[in-house]
């Protein structure tokens, strides 16, 4: 892009001293890349434990009738279970982590905008999460509502609802604080000559989920304020009796967590669409279409929410308005596919982890995507709502795309982030494991969803026992495959072979610079001449 | 990347000029409150509180001296809200 491959005589960000030393030298560092790194591993730390949570209730469903919990307990875990995805990993995962990390370096600028205000945030985010822990242990037992929190349930249940619904709150601050840092990051910080179309397609996914996670956020925290008012002081917002509405929380709920599912897709997607040109070595297929269908995701993603509640007695002509709104949005999600598949057409591909894991993404987004559109549909939505249907089609949509681009862009960034290379055959292992572990845990569950088997129940009828053995016997599979992929990533951390600046001969500018990068990245700031993505073999770095 | 401009330093008199309108605006407000027009009195006060925002948005936070890139960034999110609102009402019209 800029020609410019830079040796740094500074130390690399991992061994800079600044004013505290130790924990205290991470904790109060205000350099995106070790915030980065703290996103990295309270999300790590957060994801296991919900991944037990998750392994718990399909060890329960093994078979039916009540295995190992009670259906209280049951009901508690999967509330738990995505409280703990939906609003600590997925949401802010690969904006935090990667956008952190890479953003800054990708458009050639130092740090972030605002960089106390990037500290901040996570500060807000260790908060949010220590209380949505905390909600399972404190009090009067842990909330049952579900991550959704509906009303009426929500406002009367006497489990410990209004600690979680702060976690939430308090979740949603650290995710405007990081969206309005980066909106303001791009507009001010690009390196000369960076104009928005010479920019990498990740900071443009970037700048879309930003612009979500600013306007869509502030809904739903008045949103779960609401709840708590009504728990606390019966205002009736919500509550029929009192001249409220209960449809109305799933209109402002919904109204957030639609576009909140772009805030976790978009940065995957944006990942992705770094890997494939470098592990083809070829310019990416349609730069602009998937530039401004990023764009065209977020906008017309707000505007969906109601394909969510077909069920809940809303007027019919919004459920034809919202049903046709969910089939246009998956118009730019395809120019994005299309252009990922054009890309390596005819490239030099090189199928290494990352790009393993791209197409991964691919695949399952796919399989996700298109039960979306049976969702979406009005007819079919009303026979598979609320059905282990559901369930299968957003894990597809929410590991398959958003967990799969976060491995890749893990296994991607992973030699830059810490200078070191992982065990690549070991990656391709855990891949397949992981893979094959995936498909077996959810692909059952659309069959017998379309059967029939509701989902959040503890039990079932005898004619769901298979599916609901193959999707347990996939669970430990994938468990087995998550151990060994992190397993191969710690140890490679401290004992990989040391990785030069550029291994995957990548064009943007992360790669131009050592690994691990410098503490302010740049010893000059480049100076950009051309778009992104153009490969060539003179351009190989310092390998 | 983007140059830096010069900040607008508003004069007293325009800085007065903007408190004056704001507070005739607020008694207007509380006489058409008074005057009992049914469900119009929403409608009135709505735009009233409208031209109030407008105001502010303009002189006291500087959009109109500032790029217009921002002007579109502003206009945006209140389109974008309208436009939440209006769907919204889709369902409890022709509920």
């Amino acid at each position: 892009m800029s020609g410019l491959t830079q040796e740094h005589a500074q130390p690399s960000y991992l061994d800079q001293q600044g004013k505290y030393k130790g924990l205290l030298g991470w904790i109060f560092s205000t350099d995106h890349k070790r915030i980065a790194l703290l996103y990295l591993y309270t999300i790590v730390v957060f994801f296991l434990v919900a991944v037990v949570f998750g392994l718990l209730m399909r060890i329960e469903l093994f078979f039916p009738g009540q295995d190992i919990m009670s259906p209280q307990t049951y009901n508690a875990m999967f509330t738990v279970h995505g409280v703990i995805m939906i609003f600590i990993i997925v949401i802010p995962g690969l904006s935090a982590v990667f956008g952190n990390f890479f953003l800054p370096i990708l458009i050639g600028a130092k740090d972030v905008a605002f960089p106390r205000l990037n500290l901040l945030s996570w500060w807000i985010f260790l908060f949010g999460a220590i209380l949505a822990v905390l909600s399972q242990f404190a009090g009067s037992g842990a909330p049952d509502t579900g991550w959704t929190f509906y009303v009426p349930y929500s406002a009367e249940s006497d489990s410990n609802v209004v600690i979680a619904l702060t976690a939430a709150f308090v979740l949603g601050f650290s995710s405007i604080l990081t969206g309005l840092n980066f909106i303001v990051t791009i507009h001010r910080m690009r390196a000369p000559g960076m104009t928005w179309f010479r920019m990498p397609l990740f900071p443009w996914s970037l700048y879309a989920t930003a612009w979500i996670q600013v306007l869509a956020t502030p809904i739903v925290g008045i949103t779960l304020l609401m709840v708590i008012a009504e728990r606390t002081l019966h205002i009736g917002f919500f509550d029929p009796a009192l001249g409220g509405d209960p449809i109305l929380f799933q209109h402002l709920f919904w109204i957030y967590s639609h576009p909140a599912v772009y805030v976790m897709i978009l940065p995957a997607m944006g990942v992705v669409t770094e890997i494939f040109p470098t592990f083809s070595q070829k310019p990416v297929f349609g730069y602009t279409a998937i530039a401004i269908s990023s764009l065209a995701i977020a906008g017309v993603g707000y505007f969906v929410w109601g394909h969510h509640m077909f069920t809940s007695g809303m007027s019919y002509s919004a459920r034809w308005f919202f049903s046709f709104l969910t089939f246009i949005v998956a118009v730019p999600s395809a120019i994005k596919v299309f252009n990922w598949l054009s890309t390596m057409y005819k490239g030099s591909i090189d199928l290494k982890p990352p790009l393993l894991y791209a197409i991964s993404f691919i695949f399952l987004f796919m399989i996700g995507g298109l039960t979306g559109l049976v969702l979406g549909s009005l007819a079919t939505n009303v026979q598979v709502h609320d059905t282990a249907f559901v369930v299968a089609h957003f894990h597809y949509i929410i590991f398959g795309g958003m967990g799969f681009g976060f491995f890749a862009g893990m296994h991607y960034w992973f030699p830059k982030m810490y200078g070191r290379m992982y065990n690549i055959k070991l990656a391709n292992i855990a891949w397949g494991i992981l893979f094959t572990g995936f498909n077996f845990l959810y692909f059952p569950q659309f069959v017998i969803g379309m059967q029939g088997m509701p989902r959040r129940y503890f039990d079932y009828l005898p004619q769901f026992q298979v599916g609901h053995f193959i999707s347990s016997i996939g669970a430990f599979i994938l468990v087995t495959g998550i151990i060994l992929m992190i397993y191969n990533l710690i140890r490679s951390a401290h004992k990989g072979e040391v990785a030069p600046a550029n291994p995957w001969r990548g064009s943007t500018l992360e790669w131009q610079i050592s690994s691990p990068p410098p503490l302010e990245n740049f010893d000059e700031i480049p100076v950009i001449t051309g778009k992104p993505y153009q490969y060539n073999t003179d351009d190989l770095g310092n390998e | 990347m983007e140059k830096e401009h010069k900040h607008h330093i508003s004069s007293y008199f325009a800085h007065g000029t903007v408190l004056v309108t704001l507070l005739v605006l607020t008694v207007i407000t509380v006489v058409v409150a008074g005057l009992k027009l049914g469900p119009l009195s929403v409608f009135v006060a709505l735009i009233i509180a409208s031209i109030k925002g407008t105001t502010v948005l303009t002189y006291f936070m500087h959009l109109k001296y500032d790029k217009p890139i921002y002007r579109i960034m502003v206009f945006g999110v209140f389109l974008l809200f309208a436009l939440i609102i209006g769907i919204t009402f889709i369902d409890y019209v022709f509920r």
